[in-house]
């Protein structure tokens, strides 16, 4: 487990914003945009993972291309290492992105068909200039040991591997570059379950030997709990809860992780959950509702959810829950 | 079991033929399902679970795909040798089903109660206008508020849990006797999943149907089937009531399956995983399909095919384990 206070902090977003900007449908009609990510803020620590959950469309993915900046965000600071990487010119971008890799849902997209692995792994450490040029045959073995595929693997195409082998490559690409932080935008989703484990194994032992930050997006929760040291959940493009994963899935505070948390089938037909059916979909973000963003599907909403944003509650060390009656829901 | 049977799977054998060789991706199944009961057929990618589903309903392309054997009784009829014509008026009628990408399924360009109204029109004999009637009385069955607007619009104009929902209301629209659904939520958010399997298990008690579920997903399956058959490569390799699968899970594929997830209640600080690949459906190993994943795998494992056996648990399984020979084996060894 670790320890937030102890730890250095590596990454801090603050007040990160990103909107898109649609087409007008009618002429005179006012400029609108999709706040995909509205004002958010939190801090990641060295050699912590940090997990981002929440629905389609919550701006889970785009926080992560956001800090990368893979897309421009609006406004807001994302600090690394005391550095503010949204003033950085393009080419001080590019070497800080040797530290800060990415690794995608599905790695057959992301993967170059036509290049071999060693090209594809080469192509990366010449970029960065990582390795030198002598060292890099023995470093991609290397690499190749790391992440549990066998050398010849190197003079293959992408499309001679199963879906987890290419993970794997994936993986392996992204450390080709001796990354710091590698932002996993849902890395596992698209695997088997029996797959899944795999990699899940994988990424925590590379964790350890080679002591990585993980910025871990996902839609699934029970991955989230097994990866994860803290847990941010998402609504409409703001951050309803953040905690430590045990005080996450034990003492779940805001109305919506209630709701997401009882809706997960359990893989034991004994269990029998008490569920927290929500209603309706997940509104618009080009026209989100007044107040809390979730009051519309919010069991609990009373006249001041409609009207005023919540703020930021502190409901226990380290348990933040964007809830007008956080301290309510926490006792209870 | 005192209820009545529906459907009835013998031996149920779909072949691909390709340049690569024949591929048998389905390769004799049998199952039984009664009426109001849930069967989930689990396994993963590529192990035949959807074109089981698929060969029910002769909806196999075909070239390359052929139902090489076996039969499917439905009512008194085999549906492998029924007329094309017949097969016509049973799909979507008696039998429908429900696929997992919604936008894939429904006309992008037609409004969605007229889309209704075409199956509706087409099985039963009621006018046009009639039938945009019931057409919009399915898609309040199905939960959709404000359902004469909704049946005006197009799919786009839907999100994804309201256009499963429509997929619904179409395949229910001819009281069908037997649903079969393909991954119908996979495709959903967890919230949107859970307002959706409750829809399909509250339309089922009202309408007493039966439901063949096709899923990857295990925590589906432990809330919403009453017995599931786990496939692997191309077979059933454990057939069992849902409790008993997860209470004593006999095959070790099927115990693999359950160890590798992650607990959503429980700390595990490593996974469980099943070593290596399945092996390529245009060269099975003449023995056990998984023996060469198996931790307990023998030569005997590896030369025969396993038959599958009941097991005193009620269950049956596909694995030498729980054989006599597999005992005689042990006191050779």
């Amino acid at each position: 487990m670790v320890n937030v206070q102890e730890q250095k902090v590596l990454l801090e977003v603050q007040n990160l914003k990103q909107y898109f900007s649609v087409k007008r449908e009618k002429l005179l009609q006012p400029k609108l945009s999709v706040k995909a990510v509205d004002d958010i803020s939190f801090t990641l620590c060295e050699g912590e993972t940090l997990s981002i959950v929440g629905e389609s469309g919550c701006g889970k993915s785009t926080t992560g291309r956001a800090i990368l900046r893979l897309d421009e965000p609006t406004a807001g600071k994302v600090v690394y290492n005391g550095k503010n990487i949204l003033d950085l010119s393009k080419k001080d971008l590019r070497t800080l992105r040797g530290e800060l890799q990415v690794i995608f849902q599905d790695p057959f997209a992301s993967l170059n068909p036509r290049q071999t692995i060693q090209q594809i792994l080469s192509e990366a450490m010449s970029i960065q200039n990582s390795v030198q040029k002598e060292l890099r045959k023995d470093r991609m073995r290397e690499l190749m040991h790391l992440v549990g595929l066998p050398e010849e693997a190197l003079s293959r195409h992408p499309h001679e591997f199963s879906g987890g082998q290419r993970q794997r490559i994936g993986i392996a690409r992204a450390l080709a570059v001796n990354p710091k932080l590698i932002i996993c935008d849902e890395a596992v989703s698209a695997l088997d379950v029996s797959i899944q484990a795999q990699i899940l194994n994988l990424l925590k032992r590379l964790q350890r030997q080679l002591n990585l930050t993980f910025l871990f997006i996902s839609h699934d929760l029970s991955v989230v709990r097994h990866i994860s040291d803290r847990v941010m959940v998402m609504y409409l493009g703001k951050v309803v809860e953040i905690a430590p994963k045990h005080a996450l899935f034990n003492q779940p505070t805001h109305p919506y992780t209630r709701a997401l948390l009882s809706s997960i089938p359990v893989p034991n037909p004994k269990v029998q959950k008490e569920r927290i059916l929500l209603s309706g979909d997940v509104p618009s973000p080009i026209n989100p509702p007044s107040g809390c963003r979730f009051h519309t599907r919010c069991p609990f909403a009373t006249e001041l959810c409609s009207s005023k944003e919540p703020e930021t509650v502190e409901v226990q060390n380290g348990h933040h829950v964007a809830c007008h009656y956080a301290n309510d829901f926490f006792s209870a | 079991m005192s209820k009545e049977v529906i459907l009835e799977v013998k031996n149920l054998q779909t072949h691909f033929i390709t340049k690569r060789g024949t591929s048998k991706a389905v390769d004799g199944i049998d199952f039984i399902l009664h009426k109001g009961e849930t069967l989930g057929i689990v396994g993963e990618s590529g192990c035949g679970k959807s074109i089981t589903s698929l060969s029910l309903l002769r909806l196999i392309p075909s070239p390359p795909g052929k139902i090489a054997g076996g039969e499917v009784l439905f009512k008194g009829r085999n549906l492998v040798e029924l007329p094309e014509s017949e097969m016509r008026k049973l799909r979507g009628n008696e039998i429908s089903m429900i696929f997992q990408e919604p936008m894939t399924s429904l006309n992008p360009v037609l409004p969605v109660g007229e889309q209704i109204a075409e199956a509706i029109r087409l099985h039963q004999n009621l006018n046009k206008k009639e039938a945009a009637k019931k057409a919009v009385e399915m898609l309040r069955l199905v939960g959709i508020p404000s359902p004469e607007k909704r049946a005006k619009q197009e799919p786009f104009q839907l999100s994804g849990g309201m256009r499963q929902r429509v997929m619904i209301a179409m395949a229910l629209s001819c009281n069908p006797e037997v649903l079969i659904a393909d991954e119908p939520t996979t495709a959903l958010d967890v919230t949107i999943q859970a307002q959706i399997l409750r829809l399909m298990k509250e339309l089922q008690e009202r309408l007493g149907m039966g439901v063949i579920l096709i899923t990857h997903d295990l925590g589906v399956v432990a809330e919403t089937c009453d017995k599931v058959a786990v496939m692997y490569a191309g077979n059933i390799v454990e057939h069992a009531t849902t409790e008993t699968l997860y209470e004593t899970p006999l095959h070790p594929y099927t115990q693999g399956l359950l160890a590798s997830l992650p607990k959503i209640d429980e700390d595990q600080e490593e996974l469980y995983t099943i070593e290596g690949n399945v092996p390529s459906a245009f060269n099975m190993p003449p023995g056990c399909r998984f023996a060469s994943r198996c931790p307990l795998a023998t030569n005997l494992c590896r030369e025969q095919k396993p038959e599958l056996i009941e097991h005193e648990s009620g269950s049956k399984v596909r694995c030498w384990v729980y054989s006599n020979k597999w005992r005689e084996q042990e006191v050779v060894m």
